[in-house]
């Protein structure tokens, strides 16, 4: 790749914290491929939704006809010793684990699963605010926005809290591996260190598991490992797979949102303002936050397995495709406006969670714990200021947020 | 000169619509969001304000939804005088007038017709009147019903296994209610999906414990000595006792109050242009009668400019929106109605879903899944071209296949999909009933022009 490739940056660390310019860029070419090998990548709106929607595009690695620079990982995760989550299976084995782990999750068999637990999040924040005592300071992520929902995750799955650190260990590598800026430059090493981690997470989930099959109790990992729907059980291993799934997508996607969100807010105190005196604001403006600063920037793992057309460009069967969510959700061929932060917007579909039978799995939790977030943050910390704009932010394309976010202020309201 | 007429006409010009329903509302409130000033008036026949029609066989069985409170929701103030439980009873197209069974009259500039369909009763009168006989249209009818099922019937019969009564068997067994459905084609929903999707939906039936009969009519209904209904009579001589019958046999559309009218209405409903304007007997386009939804017949340039007339809740809707832009525009400003045909209907814990007009498919191929699980999408083509699609539980698809109906795609089509079977390789026929036969489902008529290649592109609406 060259080096003004477009492809380079926006996998590059230089342009993390405003990746913006570049995906306005890539709308001008809204199928772009630099080089032989690369991927596709797609940034209007309507294509990358008409795309989500399209039979033809498969997410099974195995349907890449090169899988060229991921052949390692690609291994890694085939071998980790765990089958592929659904996230990366198509029909009808997707379907079938899908809909298994969702009669776990929400309606109709359990209705009140998610919106049951308002309480007990609203709990979990409050804990979190009082806990920063007489400070001034906090680190956002390391003080709220992590610890929220890792506690909220391992609640639902039944994973006890205080086995955090260790299992943050793997998770920490699995999360990495995703990033495609690292897959590029993925040695044996590095996906080494990702196989171990997968395993590790597995045979740790595993013990768990075993437990809950002989002793079912009221949480998500009991409810999968004794499904017995019109759709049959899940293996044990599809348990795990599922699991570390769940664990994972519950641990990095949720952090960011809320870390985006407070950081998009401070930039517009007005909003913050808003947000205090009216609570009720919080649903829309999770909505636009979703659309603005979205956590999931790009879906690398599509390939298909036809030639398609896609405006007037046909790709190959077996190409990769890149969906670049966060691209489009500032189309100006689809929203009014679309680099303005706007609460009030009516217009708004995003791609925040995708679209199509890969939507957002956790969509639900994910809202309603950011809601609660956000508006306890505004309501109790008195005068919050930002301490470094930009903040630092990590090292993933994918997943995009703060590493941290800084911010002071005069004190906590009870 | 025109410019200012049609000026006048936003602010102080007198626009009446008559059928206060799901199309009235609608167009009522765009005319209000696209600056209409002038005075506004809503004829409807039914004394409710307009509520929604498809949790009726629904929700509102299950009792899940009270039949009460089914309410449209507003979506902004119309600021309309409501005639509420008053008929319109005769037009005057010279006069511009709209006679009424109170004796009154309403003069209008522009007049949108909304009067939909009304479900088509038993044909005899004596037996519809028996107690325990039920149509299934207004929120009467479904309160009524809704009240007789919790009575605990011993066993309800359904004549008539299009999309409503499909829909009323389902309600039935999951109140663990007794059922029995009579059907004269060979399956269920033939009418609207074809012989193939029928048989699917007739085991889905079956294994939900009906009684489905398929090739038969019902010859009559036998009532007791108090005037209920106590059994029906069927023309394989069987006889079914059952206390409650819910009669669902299609509809028919409100046109009768304008025969005499010189309007091109009749059984098949007012015909129109694509920008909603009505036709006269003459097939002469008049300028200021408008016609919305169920009643309307227009003609779609994706479907070979055939006039089509949808029972779509959908498009009773979007062509409300566009005869209430249409009637307060002029020229180049006007907007045809090329609504997509989209339909749902959920049964027995199935979500089913067709786009485009699925009769007018010979073929059918399955695309994804397999009609042995009951998940799958299925295509139908016509003359070498996808004109629509149906899915059984994978309703998320569906776009796609909505998109190669736009593009005028080939059928059938040769592309690889991620969950097609090998048994689904091959298009079969769709088999739908001789179009001269009696069916019940959405329909389809004939303007007699048939393009074999269209000219026109379409880009379809996409906010
Ligand atoms: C039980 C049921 C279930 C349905 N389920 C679905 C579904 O799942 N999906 C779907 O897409 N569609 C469904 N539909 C269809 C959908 O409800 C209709 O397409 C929609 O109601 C059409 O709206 P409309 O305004 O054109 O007609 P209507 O809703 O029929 O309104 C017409 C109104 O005009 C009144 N009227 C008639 N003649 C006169 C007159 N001379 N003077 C004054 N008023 C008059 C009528 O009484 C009525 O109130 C269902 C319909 C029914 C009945």
């Amino acid at each position: 790749m060259t080096r003004d490739s477009i492809v380079r940056r926006i996998t590059d660390f230089a342009n993390r914290a405003d990746p913006y310019p570049v995906y306005r860029e890539l709308r001008a070419t809204p199928v772009l491929h630099e080089e032989e090998g690369g991927p596709y990548v797609i940034s209007s709106y309507w294509d990358i939704e008409a795309l989500l929607h399209d039979p033809r595009i498969s997410s099974e690695a195995a349907n890449l006809a090169d899988p060229g620079e991921d052949a390692a990982l690609l291994q890694s995760e085939e071998t980790g010793g765990l089958p592929p989550s659904f996230l990366r299976l198509d029909p009808p084995e997707h379907d079938r684990l899908r809909r298994i782990a969702n009669s776990a999750f929400g309606p109709p068999h359990q209705p009140r699963r998610i919106d049951g637990m308002r309480g007990e999040l609203r709990e979990i924040v409050t804990a979190l605010i009082d806990g920063f005592g007489d400070a001034r300071g906090i680190d956002l992520v390391d003080d709220f926005a992590y610890p929220f929902p890792v506690t909220v995750i391992c609640r639902l799955l039944g994973v006890p809290r205080e086995d955090e650190p260790r299992f943050r260990a793997w998770v920490d590598p699995l999360v990495a591996s995703l990033d495609p800026g690292k897959r590029q430059e993925a040695d044996e090493e590095f996906a080494r260190t990702a196989r171990e981690a997968r395993m590790q997470l597995g045979m740790y989930l595993a013990g768990l598991a075993e437990e809950r099959a002989k002793e079912p109790r009221d949480d998500l990992l009991s409810d999968l490992v004794n499904s017995h729907g019109p759709d049959g059980a899940m293996t044990m291993m599809e348990v795990l797979s599922t699991s570390v799934l769940l664990l994972i997508a519950g641990h990095e996607t949720t952090v960011n949102l809320i870390t985006n969100g407070m950081l998009t807010l401070l930039r517009h105190p007005d909003v913050l303002e808003r947000l205090r005196r009216e609570p009720e604001l919080a649903p829309r403006l999770v909505e636009e936050l979703l659309r603005y600063e979205p956590p999931v920037q790009l879906v690398p793992q599509r390939t298909c397995l036809t030639d398609i057309e896609v405006r007037g460009v046909t790709i190959p069967k077996g190409s990769r495709i890149w969906l670049v969510l966060a691209a489009g959700n500032r189309d100006p061929e689809r929203f009014k406006d679309p680099e303005r932060f706007d609460p009030d917007r009516e217009d708004i579909q995003h791609l925040g969670f995708g679209s199509g039978i890969h939507i957002c799995f956790g969509a639900p939790l994910a809202r309603l714990e950011t809601q609660i977030a956000l508006t306890e943050l505004a309501r109790r910390l008195e005068n919050p200021r930002l301490v470094q704009d930009p903040p630092p932010y990590r090292e993933n394309a994918v997943l995009r947020g703060p590493r941290h976010l800084e911010i002071t202020f005069d004190g906590v309201r009870p | 000169m025109a410019a200012e007429h049609l000026d006048r006409l936003r602010r102080e010009g007198r626009i009446t619509i008559v059928g206060a329903s799901l199309a009235g509302l609608r167009a009522a409130e765009t005319l209000r969001a696209e600056g209409f000033a002038g005075e506004l008036t809503l004829i409807g026949d039914e004394p409710y304000e307009p509520y929604d029609r498809p949790p009726l066989s629904k929700s509102v069985l299950l009792g899940r939804a009270d039949p009460h409170r089914t309410e449209l929701p507003r979506r902004r103030e119309t600021d309309a005088t409501w005639r509420l439980g008053v008929t319109a009873t005769g037009l005057d197209l010279t006069a511009g007038r709209v006679r009424l069974s109170d004796g009154d009259e309403v003069e209008y500039d522009r007049l949108l017709i909304a009067t939909g369909v009304r479900a088509r009763p038993w044909p005899k009168e004596s037996e519809a009147r028996l107690d325990g006989v039920f149509l299934l249209r207004t929120r009467d009818d479904a309160a009524g019903l809704y009240q007789r099922l919790r009575s605990g019937p011993r066993r309800v019969f359904v004549i008539g296994a299009g999309f409503a009564g499909c829909e009323v068997a389902s309600a039935c067994r999951e109140q663990g209610i007794q059922v029995t459905v009579a059907e004269r084609a060979g399956a269920p929903l033939v009418g609207a999906l074809g012989g193939v999707v029928g048989a699917v939906a007739a085991d889905l039936m079956r294994e939900h414990g009906v009684d489905l009969r398929t090739r038969v009519t019902v010859t009559a209904l036998e009532g007791d000595a108090t005037g209920r209904v106590r059994a029906v009579h069927l023309s394989d001589e069987s006889v079914v006792e059952a206390d409650v019958v819910v009669v669902s046999l299609g509809s028919q559309r409100n046109t009768e109050w304008l025969d005499g009218s010189g309007l091109g209405a009749g059984p098949r409903g007012i015909a129109c242009d694509a920008g909603c304007r009505a036709f006269d007997f003459r097939g002469i386009v008049t300028d200021d009668v408008f016609v919305a939804g169920d009643v309307a017949r227009s003609p779609h340039a994706l479907f070979e400019y055939q006039f089509l007339s949808l029972e779509h809740w959908g498009n009773a809707v979007a062509q409300a929106e566009t005869a209430a832009h249409n009637m307060i525009c002029d020229g180049a400003d006007r907007r045809p109605h090329l609504w997509m045909p989209a339909f749902w209907s959920s049964q027995f814990g199935v979500n089913i879903k067709s786009v485009g007009v699925p009769p007018m498919g010979e073929e059918l191929m399955i695309t994804q899944g397999s009609t042995a699980e009951r998940r799958f999408v299925g295509v139908y083509g016509h003359k070498g071209r996808v004109v629509a699609a149906v899915s059984f539980d994978n309703t998320r698809w569906l776009e796609f296949y909505q998109r190669a109906i736009e593009r005028g795609a080939p059928f059938p089509p040769e592309y690889p999909t991620m969950d097609r079977r090998a048994e689904n390789r091959h298009p079969v026929p769709a088999d739908f009933p001789d179009p001269s036969l009696p069916t019940h489902g959405p329909m389809v008529t004939l303007s007699g022009w048939s393009p074999a290649d269209t000219q026109l592109v379409f880009h379809p609406a996409r906010h």
